[in-house]
């Protein structure tokens, strides 16, 4: 039995894309692709104002490596949307300098694996000098690229960066789900003055998602650090961010099936900061959670927020120890028989729900 | 053995044993350099013939005229530097200055010859020999001073410290060796972008030069045809490693490969203005980057903890210092030229002594950044667009910017 949310929320069968046609005709589409929303919301952005500009391989004239840039260089011209040679590290300090000058460019990096290559121009170059200079130059800039597995990629093309970034101090750091989030995010992120670090999901690309007209407007913006409940629920809380939200939905939907448990599903959008009320509301109201990431497990995202709730008063409303579900500790497999032991799917977040509800093989 | 004579040129790849000068593009004797004056205003500068060297281009003339205040004022600005430099470090040797300070006694002729060819419009980017530099920028002493020993008052409000200094048009200090060069390149990018006539002066040492993100600024800067003067202060040792021993190719003017390069004598104020000027005017012609090598020397070692001498010898540096100083030459040509007498050169001296002294003074006096935890955490992102808590040593301590007070008490 599938909802018509559950449809278009489902992840499409590789190869299938559900391509919107947004004519002037037709009037706006009733569906997106992520890979449009954030190509619509650059789009815009460098409409809106000039300082901003688009930096990194492949943007221009081969439409964007995932092609989340198409049409762009056609629209805006080589100034704006600029192609560079294969040195992460030199063109993101070239970035960071530019922002430096007042100018807000997007730096749009293939993977973020690739960018550990330029993390010192991220850390010490962008994320601290607005403290360093005493609050003389702020850094308006957009670090974004697909972060996490694809398929089949193997382990230099897997990681997922989400827990490195989220801990550094003057950095903030978001991770789109829907077309909504990618849309609103992104935009607040290029208008932030501070640098912001946008973890996009090359599987998530072609998946489409519902908007309207609200959504669609070029002002559309969403605050960096709110979460959204994805799905009501009242006997546990799913913490989680980006693709891993497909399967933490089906999962919802299985032990619904299963045992009547109505889950709670918290998009967190925004990993720094963390909306913190918003997870320790849900961990009051359900008594029982658990978190679902990509990355590994030690020192990443559900141990953070394990940590947090322990810290607060929400810990005293939980009646069993939160689990977390991530990546498996390996560098990522290529075989597809292993890869599909390194990261979450919706099984083990049953199995996860099951644990902390005492339910099932814990029963 | 000393090659005398500014003719002679030392084999730059050679190996040399450590107590020889290592390499010299002019073992200078002061009245190498020549001076007439025109008129009441303006001298006649004649440099020699070895001040510069060409790589794809050809270098700016040897003679130029310049207005004999622009001389007094160099002189005035090296003056001060120095002194304040030795300011420096005679208070980090009283505990007054912490971590890391990095001085630049020798190479004053750079900072100050830039800043004199440059406009306020034009970038200058370094890396954390940059006390000069942030002052040359426009910050008063009191304020490097007060930013060294960590008060308020300091350039960066005591947040910073030695290696982050930051002013108008000047975008530090940076710490980590070589990053500035691909951050000034973006510099250069917004001037490029905007369509102004502008450009960037890109500092970075002979350490920096073998830095792969040094060879990507290259490349994307030519390609690009960015306004960029890259500009290696070659002072022959990255920390304690010679030139010799890090790099295969010492000709640092060379490295930009497919961009043209000037060797300078850094240790001259006449050539290095005149290089800087030139330097300027070719990108503001729009004929892309450029690499400038000014060849100087550091009399201090690579930081305060070092002293300097486990690597080279108090022979070199003494050498040096008393051939080659450029403080003293501008104050020889200044009393041969008539453009000042030893008595007024004297004078200058006391007076910069006298301002460094009392800014100095004010600095120590003031006070340190209130131990309060809304400045601990004041500029860790943009006021107005902060995250809701920035988290303190354990969770009690934790702040909230909302409440602008603790979070969780």
């Amino acid at each position: 039995m599938f909802s018509i949310k559950r449809a278009l929320t489902k992840a499409p069968a590789v190869g299938q894309s559900f391509r919107a046609l947004a004519t002037a005709a037709a009037g706006a589409p009733k569906t997106m692709t992520v890979r449009d929303g954030i190509n619509k919301a650059m789009e815009e952005e460098l409409e809106r104002d000039p300082d901003v500009f688009l930096m990194g391989e492949e943007v221009a004239q081969y439409n964007g490596a995932y092609k989340i840039s198409r049409g762009l260089l056609d629209k805006f011209g080589p100034k704006r949307v600029v192609d560079t040679p294969i040195t992460e590290m030199g063109f993101t300090g070239l970035c960071v300098g530019a922002a430096f000058s007042g100018l807000k460019p997007i730096c749009e990096f293939m993977t973020m694996n690739f960018a550990m290559q330029a993390i010192d121009q991220i850390i010490n170059s962008a994320a601290k000098t607005y403290y360093m200079s005493g609050g003389k130059l702020p850094v308006n800039i957009v670090f974004r690229g697909p972060n996490g597995a694809a398929a089949g990629v193997a382990a230099q093309h897997s990681q997922d960066y989400s827990a490195w970034y989220g801990a550094i101090p003057g950095l903030k750091v978001i991770s789109p789900y829907s077309v909504s989030d990618a849309r609103g995010l992104l935009k607040s992120a290029i208008r932030d003055p501070n640098p912001v670090v946008c973890l996009e999901n090359e599987l998530l690309y072609g998946q489409s998602f519902p908007v309207d007209e609200k959504i669609l407007s070029p002002d559309y913006t969403i605050p960096i650090g709110e979460a959204e409940i994805l799905r009501e629920g009242k006997d546990v809380s799913i913490f989680s961010y980006t693709r891993n939200l497909n399967f933490c939905l089906e999962a919802a939907d299985i032990v619904r099936d299963k045992y009547g448990v109505e889950a709670e599903v918290i998009n967190l959008r925004s990993i720094k900061p963390l909306d913190l009320p918003a997870i320790f509301k849900s961990v009051i109201k359900t008594h029982h959670a658990i978190t679902v990431e990509s990355g590994f497990a030690s020192f990443g995202v559900g141990s953070e927020i394990v940590a947090q709730v322990m810290e607060s008063s929400a810990f005293d409303y939980l009646d069993s120890p939160m689990e977390r579900i991530t990546g498996c500790e390996t560098p990522t497999p290529y075989a597809k028989s292993l890869e599909d032991f390194a990261f979450p799917d919706t099984p083990t977040v049953v199995r996860g729900i099951e644990k902390v509800l005492s339910l099932g093989a814990w029963a | 053995m000393l090659r005398l004579g500014s003719n002679l040129r030392v084999a730059c790849t050679r190996a040399l044993p450590r107590n020889q000068i290592l390499r010299t593009l002019a073992t200078e004797v002061h009245a190498n350099t020549k001076g007439e004056p025109i008129d009441k205003e303006t001298v006649r500068v004649e440099l020699p013939a070895d001040s510069f060297e060409g790589y794809m281009l050809d270098p700016p003339e040897l003679t130029y005229d310049t207005e004999k205040s622009r001389l007094v004022k160099m002189y005035k600005d090296m003056v001060t530097i120095r002194r304040m430099e030795m300011s420096a470090d005679g208070l980090y040797k009283a505990k007054k200055i912490r971590g890391f300070c990095h001085m630049s006694t020798g190479q004053e002729a750079i900072a100050v010859g830039i800043e004199n060819a440059i406009t306020k419009q034009d970038d200058i980017i370094t890396s954390y020999r940059c006390h000069g530099f942030t002052y040359m920028r426009g910050a008063s002493v009191k304020e490097v001073m007060g930013e060294l020993m960590g008060k308020r008052c300091g350039v960066s409000y005591g947040k910073g410290g030695s290696m982050h200094m930051y002013g108008k048009g000047f975008y530090g200090g940076n710490g980590i060796v070589g990053a500035q060069v691909p951050l000034g390149t973006g510099l250069a990018f917004a001037h490029h972008y905007r369509g102004d006539k502008n450009c960037c002066f890109t500092l970075y040492g002979d350490g920096a030069a073998n830095q792969g993100q040094v060879a990507e600024s290259f490349n994307m800067a030519k390609l690009w045809n960015l306004p960029v003067v890259y500009a290696c202060e070659n002072n022959k040792y990255g920390m304690g490693t010679s030139i010799q021993r890090s790099s295969a190719l010492t000709d640092y003017y060379k490295r930009g490969q497919y961009i043209p390069g000037l060797k300078v004598n850094g240790m001259n104020i006449l050539a290095t203005y005149q290089a800087a000027k030139f330097a300027k005017d070719w990108v503001a012609q729009g004929k892309g980057p450029l690499v400038i090598e000014f060849e100087t020397y550091r009399y201090a070692g690579h930081s305060m903890s070092d002293p300097g001498t486990s690597y080279r010898t108090r022979e070199e540096v003494k050498s040096v210092r008393s051939k080659r100083d450029p403080v003293a030459h501008l104050k020889q040509h200044m009393i041969d030229w008539g453009i000042a007498t030893e008595k007024e050169v004297k004078q200058f001296d006391k007076d910069a002594r006298a301002y460094v002294d009392s800014q100095v003074k004010e600095a120590d006096a003031a006070p340190a950044p209130e131990a309060k935890m809304d400045i601990l955490f004041e500029d860790v992102y943009v006021p107005g667009s902060e995250i809701p808590v920035l988290r303190g040593r354990i969770r009690e301590d934790s702040w909230s910017f909302a409440k602008k007070g603790f979070a969780y008490r």
